[in-house]
């Protein structure tokens, strides 16, 4: 029995005994008390009589003196019985209520309710650990994908945003701490349809007993973990197959990418994109002087990204010395005309403002645009909140930290070979990438292109599973237009992977083989054409020879007699 | 000395006395067996059930079983009781003083289970 009933029972036990008590007195008067019958004799009442009597009365439906007329004395104990037993009624309603609104018994009740509920899944689903804008915006888009998602927290109000968002799977909320262990176990941690833990709490020391628990509790759970400081990632990529993302660095590595490579800046936000996201602009910053304010965690990172890449910088900061700015650091916030002047923006090509607070970045860009007009702006928005405004200053890149860390999660949770992919476009320039971003854009209209994965295997694609085995499919049939086969499907098969070689961008005449993976890139609805035809036989049959036949066992007998 | 276990103790053992009580005698022979006694019984048995409630460990849940099958046992007495006296014609002939008193008798040996188990608990505490 779960603990919710011992408690209820624990806490009815006193009210109880009231019930027994006051039934049993009132019942056991009526017994004793002689009344008189009809004739005038003596007469007493059996317990079942009394029984009656006191069950009416007490309930105060009031039936009346039966079955003869009352005597005095049987009436001074009927009103006794009255008040004892309305009073008694009162008081154990009463305390059963005050049990039930009991704020500790009511956490008791939702984490019970909980509990039965992620026992119930019997779907794979993802824990994740801190709801906050990183987590919101990964929830979303795993719910859109079909995933479900647990989510513990330990603030109500986000948790009561989670409750009210209106997903199609409906995630699951707790409110607790994901760093006790009993907590992660009730949120389904040793479940058998939990396929991943993700830590995104704002504490690294958190995240990482989330990922020691799970690797202790479930080791084979694929683990991601959010971590702020360098020693934290290297202690949770110590054990298990953990994946540790550092929202500076990704965050700062992503900023520098867009500045050195924009083309792979544009192909690598389109590929890791939510699905239904709009599709953004490629950008084209110039080359030269970027303006740095802050040089904190994300500003070194940044610096960093932006040395190895070998573009000149200019750091601006409050306190160069504290925070080990480069030398030639300008001391100053930015938000001053006279510091950017110094920091040389009129032959700078970029600013950045790059502090942990919206307000000195929201006013540093205003100083900056002041001065030069021309400017191109990289800002970076730590609250969610602020968006409305952050939209509106006309900023020629924004860096949401929430979003570049759900993104790269989405992406590594929703098929491995996005990674693969993503690994190999690193390798080529931004030619390369530019080619691949006219390509993208060519298959696609006003949103991030959806990215798919087919395996070939019995399961998933029975069809071209079947076909590969009797026969050569090359790549090109499978990409044809099912309802007419001459013209082929707006699809850019962007990876093939067999045997753990990758071939980016495969030739169109490829062979498939069975257990081949690909990855697909085209607009949503191309998607479903396209496994449309890996699942039906039929459709398979008339992409690969261009003859129509009814899948039917008896039609095909009946045309192989003729 | 803990309270509650003298209350717990008390009713136990109040309840089995009251059940031995009821029980002995002819057992065709309703004057040998009072009705208030059963009643009392009834009383003092429930109240020992809800004593138990909420008692997580092993034995308390031994406990709160045994009670409830001396309740479920004196209850179904008191109902024929009840019903041979008020509803049924024949009346409280010896068929249902039969039955009262046999149930009685089952609810005895549960309450003695009761009692046994209490024992057993009392010898065990090394306190």
């Amino acid at each position: 029995m779960p603990d919710i009933f011992y408690v209820l029972l624990r806490r009815m036990r006193t009210p109880l005994i009231v019930l027994i008590v006051m039934y049993s007195v009132a019942v056991l008067g009526f017994t004793l008390i002689p009344g008189q019958d009809a004739e005038g004799q003596p007469w007493h009442m059996s317990f079942f009589h009394a029984l009656y009597i006191v069950s009416y009365t007490a309930s105060t439906i009031g039936f009346g003196e039966i079955p003869y007329a009352f005597t005095e004395a049987q009436r001074l104990w009927m009103m006794f019985v009255i008040h004892l037993t309305v009073v008694g009624w009162l008081y154990s309603i009463g305390s059963l209520l005050a049990v039930l609104q009991d704020p500790a018994f009511r956490r008791l009740r939702t984490e019970y309710v909980f509990q039965r509920s992620v026992k119930r899944l019997r779907t794979p689903f993802y824990l994740v650990c801190g709801y906050g804008d990183t987590g919101g915006i990964l929830v979303k888009a795993l719910a859109d994908e079909g995933i479900k998602a647990v989510v513990v927290d330990r603030d109500e109000n986000r948790l009561n945003e989670l409750e009210l968002n209106d997903c199609i799977r409906r995630p699951l909320g707790l409110l607790a701490d994901a760093a006790k262990p009993a907590v992660l176990e009730m949120a389904g941690i040793t479940n058998n349809y939990c396929i991943g833990v993700i830590a995104l709490t704002d504490s690294d020391q958190t995240n990482v007993m989330v990922a020691l628990s799970a690797h202790l509790l479930n080791p084979n759970l694929r683990v991601l973990a959010r971590v702020e400081s360098a020693e934290a990632g290297a202690n949770i990529r110590s054990f298990g197959k953990n994946e540790v993302i550092n929202p500076f660095e990704t965050f700062a590595g992503r900023l520098a990418m867009a500045i050195h490579s924009p083309g792979m800046y544009t192909l690598f936000t389109w590929m890791t994109g939510v699905p239904h996201e709009p599709l953004r602009e490629p950008l084209f910053p110039d080359r030269g002087l970027w303006v740095i304010c802050g040089f904190g965690r994300f500003g070194k990172a940044l610096h960093r990204h932006l040395e190895a890449a070998g573009i000149p910088m200019q750091v601006i900061d409050p306190d160069p010395v504290a925070n080990q700015a480069p030398t030639g650091a300008i001391i100053g916030s930015g938000v001053e005309a006279i510091t950017l002047q110094q920091a040389g923006v009129k032959q700078a090509v970029g600013v950045i403002a790059g502090t942990n607070d919206d307000v000195s970045n929201l006013s540093i860009l205003m100083t900056a645009r002041e001065l030069r007009p021309d400017l191109f702006m990289v800002a970076r928005q730590n609250q969610r909140d602020n968006s409305l405004v952050f939209d509106r200053a006309d900023i020629d890149l924004l860096m949401k930290r929430g979003d570049v860390i759900a993104h790269k999660i989405f992406a590594l949770l929703r098929t491995p070979l996005i990674s693969d992919f993503l690994d190999a476009a690193r390798e080529r320039d931004d030619d390369w990438a530019n080619q691949m971003v006219s390509r993208i854009l060519g298959v696609v209209s006003e949103e991030v292109p959806y990215l798919w994965e087919i395996k070939i295997n019995k399961v998933r694609t029975p069809a071209l599973y079947k076909a590969c085995l009797m026969g050569q499919v090359q790549l090109r049939d499978l990409l044809r237009d099912p309802r007419e086969r001459v013209k082929s499907l707006p699809v850019i098969p962007l990876l093939l992977k067999r045997d753990g070689q990758v071939m980016v961008l495969p030739e169109l005449d490829k062979p498939l083989e069975v257990s081949d993976r690909l990855l697909m890139c085209a607009a949503w609805p191309i998607s479903d054409e396209m496994r449309w035809a890996t699942q039906n036989e039929n459709v398979l049959h008339y992409l690969l020879t261009g003859q129509e036949t009814s899948g039917g066992d008896v039609w095909g007998r009946l045309l192989q007699n003729r | 000395m803990n309270s509650e276990k003298v209350v717990f103790g008390f009713f136990i053992l109040l309840a089995l006395t009251l059940n031995f009580g009821f029980f002995i005698g002819d057992i065709d022979n309703i004057a040998h067996h009072n009705v208030y006694e059963l009643f009392a019984a009834l009383v003092v048995s429930l109240i020992a059930t809800v004593l138990k409630f909420g008692d997580r460990t092993h034995l308390g849940a031994i406990f709160l079983a045994t009670s409830l099958v001396a309740d479920l046992q004196l209850l179904m007495a008191a109902l024929i009781w009840g019903y041979a006296a008020h509803v049924s014609a024949a009346g409280m002939d010896t068929e249902a003083t039969v039955a009262v008193v046999s149930f009685s008798g089952g609810a005895l040996l549960a309450n003695i289970v009761s009692v046994v188990l209490l024992l057993a608990e009392t010898m065990t505490v090394r306190r």
